[in-house]
């Protein structure tokens, strides 16, 4: 615990000034994940900058007949929202199934997304941890690995000693129903604003595993768009986890099939940021959705999977196991239709 | 045959005296204890698994202003007894486990603790570490004794000539994990030293026992107990991780004395709770089974291999449900310990039942499964008509009567065949056996007084949220012959008499038999119409004890499973346990009892498991997100029954301990369902959706 100032200033161009010109400054929404982190020591800011009451809590239609939704929306008001529920069940779902009902009474619409890695070393300052501390190394490989990546990481045991290895996941539900959606980011930033398709939002770790996504320091979402879907359209999100409740996902799956031919599939627990499945995507482009073609196309998403081994006994069956999860997602959805 | 208390208040589901207090939150806890201008401690804890502190820089504290005190090594007070290692803190510069406490830090506020420190850098020379556990560990080595000061191994007959020729047999290792006790409250304590006053050092501490609590720190510091004061009215949970002080408790007397004049709080953090609250450790049991034909046991076996710290001896009595359980004539329990650089396993509820019912009552269901019988029968079949270890008569055994009522209640007869499928889900049922024996302890005193037209009834006994405050006024009532309303009984204070610890599910047995005997010496001194202040003590050694039976609670535990057919997701909609317990004293608050053991039963099935990284050495997964327990949407239909069991040599009550028994039997139910559900056999727990992926469809 170190001590920080505070501030909440009085509109986002305010606080946008404050947060780009102050190195040790964050933005604090619901606080649902920094203010652990404040508390273990994980995250060690200056200045904790106080957004909530700064950016839209509504949901508003748009023109061409989706959703903008603001920043500081609570995840419990989006996942009542009749129109998600209607038009994007996959939404409300996601958000539903993550973490209590307290939780998401103060998670907002713009942190949310942002929320860090569950990774035990991560939240651990007395281990080493690329994220926390780059260049340290990473506890995290042949260690407690069940809920890490398999796909997007350098490989079956990357060199922990390595400043760029990093093999966590991003623990959002609501990011992997968002990048099935195609949702745009409104990014407010010192130099103007900017819209960032969310499948872009959250990086790889590459050679940086302390950036979770593109966004610059100083950067504050202001709002996510959701692209309007066909009538016909259908969603659906499914969660694996540990426990019926208040668990992160070890594998999940937001599925969209707009109508068109198209199947959008974005999986959870299984990497570094949403995982959009394009090739899976591909294969499926203007097949019938038929088990076979599912188990196949997954399949073939899964080929660069790496399992990592670990003292938990490790995560190698994810691979069955999204597998399985996107093959019975699909056919709920196509029995729905 | 002794007779039994004539039961008026007793089984009556009187609501809990506390329970106003509680939910309005008017009962105070330790950490809340009202006091003048508290002070905060914060622990500082050993960041190396293994070595000695060669530097302590504490020059970013020094800097610091409201920081008041930074006790190490260097300079904390030498105590009188350090034979305890785990209490023995800041002694010297070993670290014996990651973790340890290496120091600690009082401020004007927990913040500034906390952030002191953060700040103290501590230089270690490390040492290699040695902190798994495995089957064929070299150091293991086999205990003088084991928990509860049970014998380390025992033999009968020919174990192996059984496994050699009987009709069927099973042979199979089956493991638990790591468990940490997660009370709501975490350990805390507020303290004070004045060394002016006639008791000197007042401990409001979170535990299981005052009096223990305060013999073993007046032994640690030398001082005399009338000089210490251990107050704890209410306890947020303890399961055994309360019943002997822990570090934090020393340290905390430590600070106190350290700033005299000036009250300390100091509190476990959760992660803390992970390395210095004591755990159960993990467990790897070897089994042999050997039946005839018809089912009987011609040999059961189980060796244990579990662990212990290098710096305390804590070894878990893993295989004693296997000495008693079942009829047989050749029998085997081992127990090997490895004493590891880990912190210090304790108890942790049902210690050694609780694991100790795990290998076997899976092997029975295997036994079953390979002679085609039925696992209720199975175990019918092997009932003992004597206990077989000690070869005394039962003072009640129902075991029978509970698998039977249970059978029924549950419709075991007409339960769906192997693999069925509703839907999505895989469908299983299982069943398991649960034990406990039934202790009483051999010292506590009650004080029974008449005051103001009521009787009040003092004992230093402890209310973990078990029940005490209400049960006790009831066995008063009943031994006083009055309206419950007339007793008011007072316990968690060293001002009241010495009571014994709030474990063994011994408190109501030893506490109430202590009343009942001060409730009987008050009548035949001032007989029923007592002037005010009339008083007389009573002790549990002057109450009747029966050396000639054996005496255990039994109970039979039911269970439905759900797999998902997709993606081996787990529920267990339906647990049913009934249980012979002797007399319930009040339903009440035993149904939270037994429901509560079956529902911590079923976590340990599902989902407990406290991660231990060997290369790191500690527990990685060390908080409530990460340590996953089951939550509200976890546990479905959770019920527990009882049979009227008529007793009359336990004690006066006709009552056996009711606070462990839940937890025992119940991951085996629930493996044994999941084997049904989906034909895969898991033998090490928590049983978890990998585990069950390969036997989907």
């Amino acid at each position: 615990m170190k001590p920080f100032s505070y501030a909440r200033p009085a509109d986002v161009a305010e606080a946008v000034r404050t947060v780009a010109t102050e190195p040790g400054a964050v933005f604090l929404g619901g606080g649902t994940n920094l203010v652990d982190h404040l508390k273990l020591g994980v995250a060690r800011p200056e200045l904790v900058v106080d957004v909530r009451r700064l950016t839209s809590r509504a949901v508003v239609d748009l023109e061409d007949g989706g959703l903008r939704i603001g920043a500081a929306v609570t995840n419990a008001e989006l996942a009542a929202d009749r129109r998600v529920r209607e038009r994007y069940p996959v939404l409300a779902q996601a958000l539903l199934s993550g973490a209590t009902g307290q939780l998401r009474n103060m998670a907002t619409t713009g942190g949310n997304p942002l929320q860090r890695t569950r990774c035990v070393y991560f939240q651990d300052v007395t281990t080493a941890c690329n994220k926390r501390e780059p260049g340290s190394g990473c506890t995290a490989v042949g260690g407690s690995t069940r809920n890490h990546a398999i796909l997007g990481t350098p490989g079956v045991l990357p060199d922990p000693t390595a400043a760029e290895t990093c093999i966590a996941t991003h623990p959002s539900d609501m990011a992997v129903a968002l990048a099935a959606l195609d949702a745009l980011v409104h990014v407010q930033g010192p130099a103007g604003e900017r819209l960032v398709p969310f499948p872009e939002l959250h990086r790889l770790p590459d050679d940086d595993p302390s950036r979770d996504t593109v966004l610059e320091h100083g950067e504050l979402i202001t709002a996510i768009d959701l692209p309007p879907l066909a009538a016909g359209a259908r969603s659906a999100y499914r969660k694996v986890r540990d426990r019926a409740s208040y668990a992160f996902a070890l594998v999940s799956v937001a599925a969209v099939v707009p109508g068109d031919g198209e199947i959008r599939l974005a999986l959870g627990g299984v990497a570094h940021k949403p995982w959009r499945a394009r090739r899976a995507e591909e294969i499926l482009r203007g097949a019938p959705l038929t088990e076979h073609a599912v188990r196949g196309a997954m399949e073939a998403e899964l080929t660069a999977a790496q399992p990592q081994p670990g003292v938990d006994g490790g995560n190698g069956f994810k691979i069955p196991l999204v597998q399985r999860t996107v093959v019975a997602t699909v056919r709920d959805l196509a029995l729905e239709a | 045959m002794p007779e039994l208390l004539d039961p008026r208040a007793i089984g009556t589901d009187l609501a809990r005296r506390d329970g106003a207090a509680k939910v309005c939150g008017t009962a105070t806890y330790a950490f809340e204890t009202p006091v003048e201008r508290p002070a905060f401690a914060h622990i500082v804890q050993a960041t190396v698994p293994l070595g000695r502190i060669t530097a302590v820089d504490t020059s970013a504290v020094d800097a610091l202003d409201g920081v008041l005190a930074v006790l190490t090594a260097g300079n904390a007070e030498r105590l009188a007894w350090t034979d305890d290692r785990e209490l023995a803190v800041l002694q010297d510069d070993e670290v014996a486990f990651r973790g340890q406490p290496v120091g600690v830090v009082i401020a004007e506020t927990s913040e500034l603790a906390r952030q002191a420190a953060d700040l103290l850098r501590f230089t270690y020379d490390e040492r290699e570490h040695d902190s798994e556990l495995t089957v064929d560990h070299p150091g293991l080595y086999k205990p003088d004794k084991v928990n509860a000061g049970f014998p380390t191994d025992t033999a009968e007959g020919d174990v192996a000539g059984a496994m050699a020729t009987a009709h069927a047999t099973v042979e199979q290792t089956y493991a638990t994990a790591m468990y940490h006790n997660n009370p709501l409250e975490p350990h805390a304590t507020t303290a004070l030293w004045d060394a002016e006053a006639e008791v000197p050092l007042t401990l409001w501490d979170s535990t299981q026992g005052v009096h223990p609590a305060r013999s073993t720190v007046a032994k640690i510091f030398g001082l005399e107990r009338e000089r210490i004061r251990v107050v704890c009215p209410y306890v947020g949970g303890g399961f055994g991780s309360k019943g002997t002080p822990h570090a934090n408790l020393v340290l905390a007397a430590m600070a106190a004395r350290a700033l005299p004049g000036r009250p300390v709080r100091l509190a476990l953090t959760r992660q803390q709770m992970f390395f210095l609250a004591g755990y159960r450790t993990p467990t790897i049991q070897r089994m042999q089974v050997a039946a005839d034909r018809t089912g009987r046991l011609q040999a059961i076996a189980i060796d244990v291999v579990e662990q212990t710290s290098r710096i305390k001896e804590f070894a878990e009595q893993t295989g004693v449900p296997t000495r008693m359980m079942y009829a047989s004539p050749s029998r085997r329990t081992t127990h090997r310990v490895a004493a590891l650089d880990v912190p210090v396993p304790s108890w942790m509820r049902a210690p050694g039942e609780c694991p100790g019912m795990f290998g076997p009552e899976v092997a029975l269901d295997e036994l079953a499964e390979a002679l085609e019988m039925d696992p209720v029968e199975l175990r019918i079949r092997n009932e003992p008509e004597k206990d077989p270890e000690s070869g005394k008569p039962w003072s009640s055994r129902n075991l029978v009567a509970c698998l039977r009522e249970g059978a029924e209640r549950f419709g075991w007869a007409d339960r769906p065949p192997a693999g069925h499928r509703d839907g999505d889900w895989l469908v299983g049922t299982g069943v398991a056996s649960s034990v406990y024996p039934t202790y009483r302890q051999a010292s506590s005193t009650a004080t029974v007084r008449f005051e103001a037209g009521r009787y009040a009834v003092e004992i230093g006994a402890a209310d973990l949220g078990t029940g005490a405050w209400t049960v006790l006024p009831q066995i008063a009532a009943d031994a006083l012959d009055v309206p419950v309303d007339d007793v008011e009984v007072r316990i968690g204070d060293t001002r009241y008499p010495r009571a014994s610890v709030a474990g063994g599910s011994s408190g109501t047995n030893t506490w109430g038999s202590a009343i009942v005997v001060a409730a009987g010496a008050f009548r035949d001194k001032f007989g029923g119409d007592p002037a005010d202040g009339d008083e007389v003590s009573g002790d549990v050694d002057q109450a009747e004890r029966d050396s000639d039976h054996a005496a255990y609670a039994f109970g039979a535990q039911f269970t439905e499973v759900r797999v998902h057919a997709d993606t081996g997701e787990l529920r267990v909609p339906r647990l049913y346990g009934v249980f012979a317990a002797g007399r319930i004293v009040n339903p009440r608050t035993a149904r939270s009892q037994l429901i509560g053991g079956m529902t911590m039963g079923l976590s340990m099935a599902l989902h407990e498991n406290s991660v231990w990284d060997p290369r790191v050495g500690q527990v990685v997964n060390h908080d409530l997100a990460e340590y996953h327990i089951s939550v509200n949407a976890d546990v479905a239909d959770v019920q527990a029954h009882w049979i009227d069991e008529h007793d009359p040599w336990v004690n006066v009550m006709g009552s056996k301990g009711i606070g462990e028994i839940g937890i025992t039997g119940t991951a085996a139910a629930v493996v044994n369902a999941v084997h049904r559900a989906t034909g895969i056999r898991v033998r090490d727990l928590p049983v978890t959706l990998d585990k069950v992926l390969a036997g989907l469809p």
